[in-house]
């Protein structure tokens, strides 16, 4: 592996070759999956609306899940649900100072996405309705 | 950004209550999403029926309103460390920090009226 550029003061071009560790690869996707998930925050409400109403509400949802546009929609905010709470359960330890040395907080980081991403693929599958 | 001539209403100067209530509700809230998914895959399979038996009993809403007000100050937290990151100007920043507690708020209350309708 080539030896990391020192970069200080990050310019835009520089943003594009900068190698992000793990950990700064997951923290900023814990920051991009927070933020859809408060987006996206009245969709759910209005699903979770229609789920509870009636009947003839929730065929109404099933039909409005039915398009692959919203069944991507709902693989992404699974993905940003199990990233958000995986990755969260690994800031509490690390605030209550279990494994905040570099070698195990970058573990930790893959095993927060080895754990995250099959969860998120699986929730996907089910989405659209391979099993 | 100063109102009048010292009062300082901008910056983290109560930074460490957020910081430990962001972590409170977060243990709150990962409790109730994976007691949720368990609830989910005992009731399965999912219909209407068994998907409203699920949040019927009083004790369900309750624990679910708990955890959409925990979410509402979660994101509360986190979406206004995400504005003052990135938005400098700081009348920008408070009316953005000020729709999205109205935001959170109005979510709040609709949730509470779906909660109540099953």
């Amino acid at each position: 592996m080539p030896a990391r550029r020192v970069i200080r003061n990050l310019s835009l071009p520089d943003l594009i070759r900068y190698r992000l560790p793990v950990p700064g690869v997951l923290s900023i996707l814990h920051r991009v999956s927070g933020a859809l998930l408060f987006a996206l925050l009245p969709a759910i409400l209005w699903l979770f609306d229609l789920s509870l109403r009636s009947q003839a509400s929730y065929t109404r949802l099933q039909q409005f899940t039915g398009s692959w546009l919203v069944k991507v929609a709902l693989a992404a905010l699974a993905w940003s649900l199990l990233h958000h709470l995986a990755a969260g359960i690994r800031y509490l330890l690390l605030d209550l100072d279990l494994g905040v040395e570099r070698a195990a907080a970058r573990r930790s980081a893959w095993i927060v996405f080895a754990v995250s991403l099959p969860l998120a693929a699986c929730a996907a599958l089910a989405i659209f309705g391979v099993f | 950004m100063a109102i009048g001539a010292r009062r300082l209403v901008v910056g983290a100067h109560y930074g460490l209550r957020d910081w430990l209530i962001q972590r409170a509700t977060a243990v709150v809230l990962a409790i109730y999403v994976i007691g949720l998914a368990v609830a989910v895959v005992l009731a399965r399979p999912i219909e209407y029926d068994s998907w409203g038996a699920i949040f019927a009993p009083l004790s369900m809403k309750v624990a679910t309103l708990i955890a959409i007000a925990a979410l509402a100050w979660h994101a509360w937290v986190g979406m206004r460390d995400i504005w003052m990151d990135y938005v400098r100007p700081t009348a920008l920043r408070m009316l953005l920090e000020l729709a999205t507690v109205l935001w959170l708020a109005a979510c709040l209350v609709w949730a509470v009226q779906i909660l109540w309708t099953v």
